[in-house]
């Protein structure tokens, strides 16, 4: 049954792959069942390794399940759709393109907007993620932020019901890292798009999301979800807020036992996770 | 009040300003700089002409074992003075154009092909290894039982030169597309046929240059030999021709029109290459 209360619904979802070097089967997350409410910024934290990347992929449609189910609305995810956008770790452009250039490839890609239509609004995506000026730059005349800028105003264009993004903001410096969450809530507030964020940095999961998720270490499943109840709009100083350090005590708490294997459970004999 | 309070802050010691040295660097490069590689090749070039020239008039060997530069230059003006030239230039200039003209063509299509489909690959490795390793010039002589001495074998020799560093860079341009920007083609549905295009062909486009500058060489090299052991007309043949006739002066005016030719279409393809590097910033 769709259950109208959930934008994406994944009950029971197993990703298994072969690595083909080793000749062994992978299992990355195994038993996810997770609901993103619409309109909800929702994030994953847990341990590195823990699939939550693979995780994403899947909801991208760039890997199939093994088991169980993934649908968004109600329809079973099997291969990317323009209802879906991603926000890539590495911002993955197109060197010989300029930044105008990339920002509508996703729609080129798509092949849903006429060109024109696409330079048109892809000046105004410019102009949203703060890059006014830059349309004929070329990436690698750009800083890193600059560059995440460009990827999310590529996602941005396609307007996708749902965005998606995976680690965007771990290969910047602290301080780029900081002024890019607070910029990516100022858009999320003015877009209200669905979003699911992947990160293994716990501050910028609380101070970003409604709703904040831990995985297991591998296989990857739901540990615990945590509402973070926290007013909005927010801005930095948010992060010094005691219920903040609350939030973010707990579920450093819940991942620190994911990372070490506490002894008892070693000498009982039983597996890994 | 006094004077000093509302005086601005000015450097009161020398030593407060950063020394001349360090200021330079941001200053344009001066114009000495900017023509450096121009002076210092020219004068390199002069001074090895002058060097050779003046051992060519010690008189140590005869003009035809080492005629001096003057004397090469001479007797390249006069190759012109007659028509002959043209018809060796015309013949060896047709037999590059045909021959490599084809390789680029048929180069370009295999070498994508064999890239962007792993079966083709499989298929054709085999045959491209093989010749790839072999000197394409071996084949002349059975090249010339095939086609004569003509043309065609020629245009052979020279197809087969050029075709296989075509081949195997244009492959490796579309097997180095970078897996991230595949994802991220993917990721928005790019079917495959708009990968191929909008992202495989334009980031192969710096390796499939880099084949036909190595093929240009292969090509001068298969005109050359090929008309060096038999041939009517051509500047291989003419080369060839007065080299054994011992007129050094004349072979090296034919040398050095080959190694024009090689290093303006080098230049040519250069130019071209720089232009689709536009987006990479500079490193100077």
């Amino acid at each position: 049954m769709y259950d109208r209360s959930s934008k994406l619904a994944a009950k029971g979802v197993l990703i298994e792959y072969w690595l083909h070097r080793s000749k062994t089967l992978f299992t990355a997350v195994k038993g996810v069942d997770l609901t993103v409410r619409p309109g909800e910024f929702l994030a994953i934290v847990g341990p590195s390794g823990c699939g939550k990347t693979t995780f994403l992929n899947a909801v991208d449609g760039l890997i199939p399940i093994s088991e169980g189910s993934l649908t968004l609305d109600g329809r079973e995810i099997t291969k990317p759709g323009p209802d879906r956008a991603m926000v890539f770790q590495q911002p993955g452009l197109l060197p010989w393109r300029t930044v105008l250039g990339n920002v509508t490839f996703g729609v080129e890609a798509q092949g849903t907007m006429t060109k024109r239509e696409a330079t048109e609004r892809a000046t105004q995506q410019i102009e949203l993620v703060g890059l006014k000026g830059f349309e004929d730059a070329y990436p690698l005349e750009l800083s890193g932020g600059m560059q995440q800028r460009v990827n999310l105003a590529r996602a941005l264009l396609t307007d996708p019901e749902m965005l998606l993004l995976d680690e965007p903001f771990a290969a910047l410096d602290a301080q780029t890292r900081e002024m890019m969450q607070l910029e990516l809530l100022k858009i999320w507030s003015q877009t209200r798009k669905t979003a699911l964020f992947i990160t293994h940095d716990i501050k910028e999961a609380i101070y970003l999301s409604d709703r904040v998720i831990v995985f297991t270490r591998r296989p990857g499943r739901v540990k615990n979800v945590l509402e973070i109840k926290l007013s909005r709009p927010r801005d930095l100083r948010v992060k010094r807020d005691p219920q903040f350090l609350t939030y973010e005590d707990e579920i450093w708490e819940s991942i620190q036992e994911e990372l070490a294997v506490p002894a008892e459970r070693l000498i009982a004999g039983m597996p890994a996770a | 009040m006094s004077i000093q309070s509302w005086e601005p802050a000015a450097p009161t010691t020398t030593l407060d300003r950063p020394p001349a040295q360090e200021r330079r660097s941001v200053v344009r490069p001066s114009r000495v700089k900017q023509f450096e590689p121009i002076v210092l090749g020219t004068l390199s070039v002069v001074i090895a002409l002058t060097a050779w020239q003046l051992v060519a008039n010690a008189g140590i060997y005869s003009i035809l074992f080492l005629p001096g530069p003057w004397a090469v230059a001479q007797a390249f003006v006069k190759l012109f003075e007659t028509s002959d030239i043209w018809l060796d230039i015309g013949t060896s200039g047709a037999e590059l154009g045909i021959g490599y003209g084809m390789a680029i063509v048929i180069g370009l299509v295999i070498g994508l092909l064999m890239g962007w489909y792993t079966r083709f690959q499989y298929t054709l490795d085999p045959f491209v290894n093989f010749f790839y390793s072999t000197p394409r010039i071996v084949l002349i002589p059975l090249f010339i039982i095939w086609f004569g001495i003509d043309m065609p074998s020629k245009i052979a020799v020279i197809f087969l030169g050029a075709l296989f560093p075509i081949i195997i860079n244009t492959m490796a341009g579309v097997r180095n597309t970078e897996a991230a920007l595949l994802r991220v083609a993917r990721s928005f549905g790019a079917s495959d046929a708009l990968i191929f295009r909008r992202v495989v062909l334009p980031g192969s486009v710096p390796f499939i240059l880099t084949g036909f500058r190595l093929g240009i060489g292969h090509a001068l090299t298969g005109v050359v030999v090929a008309e060096l052991i038999a041939a009517r007309h051509g500047v291989g043949q003419l080369i060839a021709i007065a080299g054994q006739t011992f007129q050094t002066p004349k072979m090296l005016a034919g040398v050095l029109l080959i190694a024009g030719t090689g290093m303006l279409l080098t230049t040519i393809l250069q130019r071209i290459e720089n232009r689709f590097q536009a987006w990479r910033p500079q490193i100077r």
